[in-house]
């Protein structure tokens, strides 16, 4: 048994199931069953409190579900920080009434034997033993693996093309392919790569959010991509071509004569590429910001002017 | 499909301690697919994962079939709800 050289908070298993010291058995199968339906992981998929309120609630109800652990945990109460003094004392006083030849039950706090404790809290393992499953039922249950969750950042450049990745988790290298297109916020399952399995039970999955950071120069809504692009007055009045940005370089694009300011043009296939659709492209909106000039020479002044006089 | 990714359903039945009109309650309330193999029903590989959700259910919450089908409906509009907002949430961020 580990010792108590760490501070563990007492855990009231009565609070967490709702109940109060006297309930009977049957109280406490109901609270359980009720609480359980409310916070069950099948329920409330990727909610981790959630989650943890279901373990806690599984560990309170294998505490008091449990008649010889319900003794000892209302025997000890609060003060069970020093429960193993008292078993120590316990065991003594009977090691000597057996030398006296008296017939005294030594406490076997090892009776609740059994692994797999893992979920359960410090408090209850340093009581228990880190025993899960002490009724015969469970024993015997076969438990799925806990699903992992984990987070993957990417940059928008990142998902142009489908690439390998290898990745840790608990210390097995897991190598996994990020489809190119992947959504911000998009969650990849891997099949069996979660927590293990209790009592012979599948390996839980490994879910990967994906996170797309933001690119300064693109927004994106789904496959398309949009930006703006600078465009100067004549070129917008007299037409000619401009230099623009792509996720996969700079292409020239053709700007029409008299093109207004917030004109959208379309460049199909130059957006990102179609998540799982191979071969299949969104597209690139550019819009035109007309650019005026604020520093006129003389020289430009006078052609302006001559400009709006011509066209009165 | 391969028979290699099929379970008969008598030994998924024995493996998990179930009764066989639970598997086939699940069939009738349109919850589960069985494939039939030389007369044998058998639990297609693709199942196993919603199958043994459902069983969960079943065991650990006293959720009969009836509860089973009424959450597996509202988990898919769950899922099929985030699923929509992640993509409200991506494409406003087009115009921020």
């Amino acid at each position: 048994m580990r010792l108590y050289n760490t501070i563990m908070a007492f855990i009231d298993y009565y609070q967490i199931l709702g109940v109060t010291k006297t309930a009977t058995d049957k109280d406490i199968k109901s609270a359980y069953r009720k609480l359980a339906r409310k916070y069950h992981p099948d329920l409330n998929p990727n909610d981790q409190e959630a989650n943890k309120k279901f373990q806690q609630l599984n560990e309170a109800n294998e505490v008091l579900s449990d008649a010889e652990k319900r003794k000892k945990y209302d025997q000890y109460g609060e003060n069970w920080q020093h429960g193993e003094q008292y078993e120590q004392a316990q065991q003594q006083q009977s090691r000597q009434q057996r030398s006296y030849g008296g017939g005294g039950q030594a406490f076997d706090s090892g009776g609740f034997g059994g692994g797999g404790g893992d979920d359960f809290s410090d408090f209850f393992q340093s009581m228990f033993g880190g025993a899960a499953g002490g009724g015969g039922q469970r024993r015997q249950a076969k438990y799925r693996g806990q699903d992992y969750n984990a987070e993957l950042q990417l940059s928008l450049k990142d998902i142009t093309e489908s690439h390998k990745q290898t990745l840790t988790v608990n210390g097995k290298n897991i190598r996994i392919t990020i489809p190119a297109g992947v959504e911000n916020g998009q969650t990849l399952k891997i099949a069996g790569h979660g927590g293990p399995g209790a009592n012979g039970g599948p390996g839980g999955d490994l879910y990967i959010k994906i996170l797309v950071s933001d690119d300064q120069r693109f927004k994106r809504k789904g496959a398309d991509l949009y930006s703006t692009a600078k465009l100067d007055i004549y070129t917008a009045i007299l037409g000619g071509e401009i230099t623009a940005e792509t996720m996969t370089g700079k292409v020239k694009v053709k700007v029409a004569p008299g093109t207004q300011n917030s004109t959208k043009v379309k460049l199909k296939g130059k957006g990102l590429p179609v998540y799982k659709k191979e071969g299949e492209f969104g597209d690139l909106y550019i819009t035109y910001d007309l650019q005026l000039p604020t520093k006129l020479t003389d020289k430009q002044k006078q052609l302006f002017e001559e400009l709006a006089k011509s066209s009165a | 499909m391969s028979a290699k990714h099929l379970i008969a359903t008598t030994d998924f039945c024995v493996y998990h301690q179930l009764e066989h009109t639970f598997i086939t309650g699940l069939q009738e309330a349109g919850l589960l697919q069985i494939t039939i193999v030389n007369n044998t029903p058998h639990i297609p590989e693709s199942e196993l994962h919603k199958l043994e959700r459902m069983i969960r259910l079943h065991n650990e919450l006293d959720i009969n079939i009836a509860g089973i089908e009424a959450i597996t409906h509202l988990l898919k509009r769950i899922e099929d709800t985030q699923e929509e907002m992640r993509l409200l949430k991506n494409s406003l961020k087009a115009y921020e």
